[in-house]
């Protein structure tokens, strides 16, 4: 076990008329290891249930565990807690600030009280796990294509070599190759390193390939939390609160509708394509 | 955090004040504002007070709203007191080590302390109950005469609104920033002046290139919708003075008439 949230609740500008309860009763588990997609739609509260997981935001009420540890107990290290799960923001690129990409991506290690020379290590493998090319490596942060500042910024998190690795949205406003090759990037990196991710998107479609458990948040609770097949099964529910299953699973749907024997609970299009030819008898 | 600031934020509600004409909100505040600087006896602020309060609650703004974009000038106001109480010469009051204070001293740290809490208040409620649009159309509604003698009234105004228009939006970015650097391990808080400075770099230089982002893409958003400046441009709600307006301003000639009034004979010391 690594993040244990307990009944959480956040409410943004308590007391005013503006007053959003953002989080209401949010208790979950994020194991070591796992693969996450937390999923909702819009406003549903996603990045502020994240922002809680690092400590950027501390939540009305409730208690945070990272590795049974509470974090709101007087005196925990909130800086280390930081370093060790790294949170990825929404357009990340606007963060850039350092005259290059490499300095700016030196910005977290270094913060960390690392020697240079260990700066610099991490700087360039984090670079090199994101795919960012080489030669790109000494230019402004500013002078970048959009999915390129993207990896330049989810590098500069990546550097402090985080136990857990949140992203949000770390596809947003991405075309559809560049957000495949930051997904698969982002999955190759999983893989290799067996770091936990988190993968925050409104986009079942995005997810459904790559992670192996989703949490589905609607208004500020957990709705569903199960692995992607079961979540995917309430295709209503999901679609009343705005969110739809992927593609393939209506396809496999409509095929069953018209009589072929196929199991509608496929996720991706390797899956359906085995379980048509299946069906098909080849 | 930041967005506690609530100087110059419009705050949503139904209410006679939310409802006037801008312009009668403006000419109030300003006369208002001048009638504090005319006293100099506290019965005149107990006018001001009165006055002030029965406009806080016709307003619907949660006095306790008020109070807390108070706590920004806090500091600013200990420290206009601080110099008042100690630096005007006059008759002693009070003396240890080098430090007098004078009746003169204590008197006017006290109206400037009421007066500056008086001011921010009410400036802060016209701010409070007029949507940045509304004000800004009413200043420029208000200085009309001067295009005559070729002041760029309009072009004023839009930055105006504009500049209003960017607060909260700059705020909420610095916000995000900010969270962003300290996700990476940005440390803002701790650490001597020119440390707390340096720290500020990761904030202030994509802060920078937001704004000039935005500002460049409002000005093609801008021109793209055919903006030419105020020649010939017409206000889908134009203002009209209706009714209740010209009460408010029968109102406020009763206040500066007590105003003067209470100048002029100084009830109380
Ligand atoms: N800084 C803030 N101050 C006040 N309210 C906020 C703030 N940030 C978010 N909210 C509100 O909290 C709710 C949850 O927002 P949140 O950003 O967590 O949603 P989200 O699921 O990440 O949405 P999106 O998919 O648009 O990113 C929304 O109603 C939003 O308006
Ligand atoms: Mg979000």
């Amino acid at each position: 076990m690594s993040i244990k949230l307990e009944h959480v609740n956040y409410i943004y500008s308590p007391g005013t008329a503006y007053e959003i309860h953002a989080l209401k009763d949010v208790s979950l588990e994020i194991g070591e290891g796992q693969f996450i997609g937390l999923i909702g739609h819009t406003g549903s509260g996603k990045s502020t249930l994240v922002q809680h997981l690092n400590g950027l935001v501390k939540a009305t009420s409730g208690h945070i565990y990272f590795h049974g540890e509470d974090i709101y107990s007087p005196g925990y290290d909130m800086r280390r807690l930081r370093s060790r799960v790294g949170l990825v923001f929404q357009y990340p690129e606007h963060q850039l600030f350092e005259i290059d990409v490499f300095t700016d991506v030196c910005f977290g290690p270094k913060n960390l009280g690392l020697t240079q020379k260990e700066v610099q290590l991490r700087a360039f493998e984090a670079l090199r796990q994101v795919g960012f090319p080489e030669e790109y490596f000494y230019q402004s942060p500013f002078d970048l294509s959009g999915g390129q500042k993207r990896r330049a910024a989810i590098a500069g998190v990546l550097a402090m070599r985080p136990e857990v690795l949140i992203l949000d949205e770390p596809t947003a406003g991405l075309d559809p190759r560049g957000r495949d090759e930051i997904l698969d990037q982002i999955a190759k990196l999983k893989r290799e390193t067996g770091i936990t991710v988190v993968l925050v998107s409104h986009s079942m479609e995005d997810i459904a390939r790559y992670v192996d458990r989703i949490i589905v948040m609607n208004r500020g609770s957990v709705m569903f939390d199960d692995i992607p097949r079961k979540v995917f099964g309430h295709v209503k529910e999901l679609e009343a609160v705005g969110l739809a299953a992927p593609q393939v699973t209506y396809i496999m749907q409509a095929l069953r509708d018209k009589g072929m024997a196929v199991h509608t609970d496929v996720t991706t299009l390797e899956e359906a394509e085995r379980e048509i030819l299946k069906a098909l008898g080849k | 955090m930041l967005r506690d600031i609530t100087l110059g934020q419009y705050y949503q509600a139904e209410s006679v004040i939310h409802r006037l004409d801008p312009r009668v909100k403006l000419v109030g505040t300003i006369l208002y504002i001048i009638s504090l600087f005319l006293f100099d006896h506290f019965t005149g602020y107990v006018a001001a007070a009165v006055f002030l309060i029965i406009v806080i609650r016709l307003s619907g703004v949660p006095f306790r709203y008020m109070v807390k974009g108070m706590k920004a000038i806090v500091f600013l106001l200990l420290l206009t007191m601080v110099f008042n109480l100690f630096l005007t010469p006059g008759e002693t009051l009070v003396q240890f080590w080098k430090l007098t204070i004078t009746k003169e001293g204590l008197r006017i740290a006290i109206f400037m302390a009421i007066r500056l809490t008086f001011l921010i208040i009410g400036s802060s409620l016209m701010t409070l109950t007029t949507t940045p649009n509304n004000l800004t159309d009413g200043m420029e509604k208000l200085m009309n005469p001067l295009k005559k003698v070729k002041v760029p009234v309009h072009e004023i105004a839009m930055m105006m609104s504009i500049a209003l228009r960017f607060i909260p939006i700059l705020m909420e970015e610095t916000d995000k920033i900010m969270k962003a650097q300290i996700a990476r391990g940005a440390d803002f808080e701790s650490g001597n002046i020119v440390k707390k400075a340096k720290a500020l770099v990761p904030l202030l230089v994509p802060l920078f290139v937001s704004a000039f982002r935005r500002a460049n893409d409002l000005a093609m958003a801008m021109e793209a919708r055919c903006y030419q400046g105020g020649e010939g441009r017409t206000k889908m709600k134009p203002l009209q003075y209706k009714k209740r307006d010209f009460l408010a301003y029968a109102y406020l000639g009763c206040y500066v008439g007590i105003v003067l009034l209470i100048r002029k004979i100084g009830i109380l010391p």
